[in-house]
């Protein structure tokens, strides 16, 4: 199992601000990566990166063997790299269903297109009733759940999850980390950015720790979890 | 005679439905107010004029054309002028000041390649016949316009509901991030939404222009601000908005001008919209605090 998405050297900036300063990560295929930190350490700016909605200011994002660093958003989806983006980027006006078909938008396989939506809503059986309303009107959970599935429908090698518990009531973030641990038991390889750092370091095989913009910690999630300074500044002890 | 009126409406209604469509279009996709949509309007009637005149072709094939350079016209402003604002996240009211730019320099386009005079269409380029029922008089002009704009609309309406690009247009209307990260080619849809937007413009020059029989260099400009009152009224960025908005101006303007005067005209339609706002601030088809992620 070698490294499925390779990034070296990844710097970011915003205006004079150096948000991301040159941090090395990888994902090993079939794994799920957490990248862990508190709010402002540069996390989902690393995310929007990876996906190309943000300006490298120099590194390289390797997937698969591609280089895939100045791709534009779309190819990098189509490629098979699926960000689900920090407060869900739900698209209120359209319905449940119209959602869903989105996240296939550039497949061509309908068939598999069917039975992957079948999938998603055995995953989600709460979506199954609201198929045709506004994903406007859905609770915060189950616009989370919309936007995961989504994501899945593009059936990508690759799930970026950018904080999907944020906000949540706590049964439903454990739903949602049940979920995550499912769809990586199917194969799909995660990579989860989170700032409930106790839920992610539980479920990841291997975790990273930023601090404004640098990783200050790397080993396996039951590592970090034991690890004198992840106790201190992250789970209180 | 009544009746007579809502015909008139109805044909000048479409027209200006159809100049606010692509109007529309591009504030609801791009997020920008295009005010070159006018100077665009004005191309599509010189082009439709030149293909009349300089190469005798019917009208409808110099519709096509004017849809295609029209078209061409707006897929160019996006690429040299609305692109390289966006890759520098210029703030929302600089490409509407660089649209006025453009606008300027088209209209100064067209006055020195024909001059500033109002120039027609030579006679019998448009079929004179006309029905005449019941003491009712509806020319061949006014029943292309009508069903024109009732044919776009139509197709643009089922196309956004039905079809995968149209849901994907919507999906860009409503927040280009979420769209990108579902793998749409959002630039490629800002291309395709200004092309189609300036070619309906580029069409419903060439209408006005056979409805009013005059082309001339600043005609855009009336229409323009009728244009951006049309889709305030209807609501911005919706297209059912723009129809209605449309019809109602020209309702309002052809019955201002029947029964109160002619020089009342443009005050009575914009009068009776200030108070349309006035109830409904947000426009018939607006909803209330939209804010676009």
């Amino acid at each position: 199992m070698g490294a499925l998405l390779e990034v070296s050297g990844l710097k970011v900036n915003f205006g004079h601000v150096e948000a991301v300063k040159g941090i090395d990560f990888s994902l090993t295929e079939g794994q799920i990566t957490t990248l862990v930190g508190a709010n402002g350490a540069g996390k989902s700016t690393t995310l929007l990166a990876l996906s190309g909605l943000v300006r490298k200011a120099a590194g390289q994002v390797v997937f698969g063997g591609q280089n895939i660093t100045r791709l534009p958003s779309h190819r990098i989806v189509h490629l098979g790299l699926s960000q689900v983006a920090e407060g869900r980027a739900m698209l209120t006006k359209l319905t449940v269903r119209e959602n869903l078909e989105l996240g296939a938008y550039h497949r061509r396989d309908t068939d598999a297109i069917t039975s992957d939506f079948d999938h998603v809503l055995e995953l989600f059986p709460r979506l199954r009733e609201r198929l045709d309303g506004y994903a406007g009107n859905l609770s915060g959970g189950e616009q989370q759940m919309l936007a995961i599935g989504r994501a899945v429908m593009a059936r990508p090698r690759i799930l970026l999850l950018d904080e999907p518990s944020m906000g949540l009531a706590p049964l439903i973030v454990q739903e949602i980390f049940r979920i995550i641990k499912m769809l990586n038991d199917e194969g799909l390889t995660i990579f989860l950015v989170e700032q409930n750092v106790r839920q992610a370091l539980k479920i990841a095989h291997q975790a990273y720790v930023i601090e404004t913009g640098e990783i200050v910690l790397q080993g396996t999630g039951e590592e970090l979890l034991d690890h004198p300074r992840v106790l201190e500044a992250y789970l209180g002890i | 005679m009544f009746a007579q009126q809502l015909i008139n409406a109805l044909s000048l209604g479409s027209v200006y439905a159809l100049f606010a469509l692509g109007f529309t279009l591009i504030f609801g996709v791009l997020g920008v107010i295009n005010l070159a949509h006018g100077a665009v309007f004005m191309v599509g009637a010189y082009a439709a004029l030149q293909a009349v005149v300089l190469a005798e072709l019917p009208i409808w094939a110099a519709l096509v054309i004017a849809f295609i350079i029209s078209g061409l016209v707006g897929l160019a402003i996006d690429i040299l002028v609305l692109s390289p604002l966006r890759k520098r996240d210029a703030p929302h009211l600089i490409p509407m000041i660089a649209t006025i730019g453009v606008a300027i320099m088209l209209n100064s386009a067209a006055q020195g390649l024909f001059g500033a005079d109002t120039l027609r269409f030579p006679p019998g380029v448009v079929p004179d016949g006309s029905i005449e029922a019941g003491g009712l008089h509806i020319t061949a002009v006014e029943i292309g316009i009508i069903a024109l704009t009732i044919v776009i609309m139509v197709v643009l309406l089922l196309g956004l509901r039905r079809t995968s690009i149209g849901k994907a247009l919507r999906a860009v209307a409503e927040s280009p991030r979420a769209a990108a990260l579902l793998g749409i080619d959002v630039e490629g849809l800002f291309r395709k939404t200004s092309f189609v937007a300036a070619a309906l413009g580029g069409v419903a020059g060439v209408l006005i222009s056979l409805y009013a029989n005059a082309v001339y260099p600043l005609m855009g400009q009336p229409m323009l601000h009728k244009g951006i009152a049309v889709i305030i009224l209807g609501g911005m960025g919706d297209i059912r908005g723009a129809l209605i908005g449309g019809l109602f101006l020209g309702f309002a303007e052809v019955f201002a001008v029947a029964y109160i005067g002619s020089t009342m005209r443009d005050a009575v339609a914009f009068g009776l919209l200030f108070l349309i706002l006035l109830v409904r601030p947000t426009g018939l088809f607006g909803k209330a605090n939209e804010r676009k992620a």
